[in-house]
């Protein structure tokens, strides 16, 4: 017997019948030809998010970022106007890369008022425009004009910087996002400007972490241990439920109910919340927001307890709300089919007083214990899945938004071949 | 190293890590004998801790209360391990690391 009510088809899976409910292949994360068709038809034209303008605090801050799964580093920079810009982190005189210290596979910032190429000088304005050429006279008709910096597609919402590297995205971002992810307008993500930034390498398919996080059916098993006994057996008897499923386009949102842990008896919970006021679910005590209600798209079946969404933003960025006034956000960067860089990023208001920062240390330091829990299954599952003794693997309704994560990249993908094809025969 | 009030906690001022890379580690190089010892020191401690640290503001305090903070959360650090995990490191982790980048100062 469901504990929540499911749509009136029985099930969240049935209530989107385009997605079956048949067994699923995983082929899709082991392939090193389905990742080629992944980097074209899914990371070449769905918008990505980079960061928040908070890693752009004045005019001339910038950041790097390397986007491997595109063949490509983006710097990402506030001009002396304070525009946001994105261009291709490549000089244009011989192909450099422009801006990068050290190592230049590694990801940097600062701040500067144009950017020199280390190679031989060349120099650029914030906003793209070639300025200075060394010994330009040498040069054969060449016009700095014709020079600059190959820009990319950048849009930002909410904060949230995203940019395109297709040539002309099909859809403007506020379009790309769709209504259920626009709906969170007006949370308070400027507020939130405590930052913890983690970063894992995970010998995986990236969308195995996707799943692995876009699902909950796992918590009362994988992480039991980080409960009192008692509370785990019980909660693996129980099982999970989430009260609310919702699938947007390409996008998913899965909302929980939460626990009043202040509430329980000490027993129940481990005695460094207690000591702490906090836990994975952030700090018991909730910070002033600022806002007299949360926007429409928040907690949109008004759980009370409300624990938390998480809303997956096609195709490898996530903005996870808890309900306790707080967030993160997860990013996925593939560098090969069997692996990716992981991005979790956890944002508070600022503490004000040394009670708070403890507070916010105890749901970081529950965020990193719980996240190495998830990620540790991933090198398991993927060196199995390359095996192929198994190709079809059942997904339950609370794994709903795994099949559908899947399902659509492989229809970007169909519709990406299909684009080609008619474009290699000439049809426009 | 720490304030007056807390010189009971002095032995154990090696745990006074500013970062959390650092205080990962030291968990993870400690036998299970020293963390519970930690533990057993400064949890029933705690509250009196953090009511010292909010004495003062955030952004501006005494060495000594920084210290104690630091000490604070090395207790949250080690935690995990005495509380759920009996032993330093997660279990199954061996193939994986996360690996904490940027975090707030103090």
């Amino acid at each position: 017997m469901a504990r929540w009510p499911k749509p009136p088809e029985g099930s969240w899976t049935e209530h989107y019948p385009e997605l079956g409910t048949e067994p699923v292949s995983y082929e899709d994360s082991i392939s090193p030809e389905y990742y080629e068709l992944e980097r074209e038809a899914v990371f070449k034209r769905g918008w990505l998010n980079v960061g928040r303008v908070d890693l752009l605090p004045r005019n001339g801050s910038y950041f790097t970022k390397e986007i491997a799964v595109a063949n490509t580093s983006v710097i990402v920079v506030r001009d002396m106007s304070g525009q946001v810009h994105a261009f291709h982190n490549i000089c244009r005189h011989r192909g450099n890369k422009l801006v990068w210290n050290d190592f230049p596979g590694e990801e940097t910032r600062g701040t500067c008022r144009q950017f020199t190429c280390k190679y031989h000088g060349w120099r650029y304005d914030l906003d793209g425009a070639c300025s200075f050429v060394q010994q330009e006279s040498e040069f054969f008709d060449l016009d700095k004009k014709d020079y600059g910096l190959v820009p990319v597609h950048c849009d930002v919402w909410e904060g949230f910087i995203f940019v395109n590297l297709a040539e002309l995205p099909e859809e403007s971002l506020r379009d790309y996002l769709g209504p259920m992810i626009t709906s969170i307008e007006g949370y308070p993500f400027d507020k939130m400007t405590e930052r913890w930034y983690y970063r894992s390498p995970v010998n995986a398919n990236w969308k195995i972490y996707v799943d692995a996080f876009q699902e909950f059916y796992h918590a009362p098993i994988l992480h039991s241990r980080q409960s009192p006994a008692n509370v785990a057996v019980a909660a693996a008897e129980a099982g999970f439920e989430a009260p609310y499923y919702r699938i947007d386009g390409p996008h998913g949102l899965v909302s929980t109910a939460g626990i009043r842990a202040w509430e329980l008896d000490p027993e129940m919970r481990k005695p460094i919340e207690g000591i702490c006021r906090s836990g994975l679910f952030g700090p018991w005590d909730q910070p002033d927001l600022g806002i007299d209600q949360l926007p429409a798209g928040v907690n949109p079946n008004r759980c009370d307890p409300w624990g938390l969404d998480s809303f997956q933003i096609f195709p490898n960025f996530t903005i996870l709300i808890w309900g306790q006034g707080w967030y993160l956000t997860y990013h996925y960067w593939p560098t090969s089919y069997n692996s990716h860089i992981f991005e979790g990023t956890l944002y508070f208001v600022p503490a004000k007083s040394a009670r708070e920062r403890i507070a916010h240390e105890l749901a970081a330091a529950s965020f990193k214990e719980f996240g190495l829990q998830d990620a540790n299954t991933l090198e398991a599952t993927q060196s199995m899945l390359e095996s192929r003794v198994v190709q079809r693997f059942p997904l339950n309704d609370q794994e709903v938004l795994c099949r559908h994560f899947h399902k659509e990249v492989a229809d970007w993908i169909d519709d990406y071949q299909r684009e080609s094809e008619m474009a290699g025969a000439g049809v426009k | 190293m720490l304030p007056k009030e807390f010189a009971d906690l002095e032995p154990f001022a090696e745990w006074c890590i500013a970062s959390e890379h650092d205080r990962f580690a030291k968990r993870l190089a400690s036998s299970m004998d020293e963390i519970q010892a930690l533990y057993d020191a400064v949890a029933p401690r705690a509250e009196a801790a953090i009511a010292y640290c909010d004495q003062f503001p955030l952004d501006d305090m005494p060495d000594e209360a920084l210290n104690l903070m630091h000490l604070l959360y090395s207790l949250i650090t080690v935690s995990f391990a005495v509380e759920c995990w009996r032993q330093p490191y997660i279990p199954d982790s061996g193939a994986t690391r996360v690996d904490l980048i940027d975090e707030p100062v103090p």
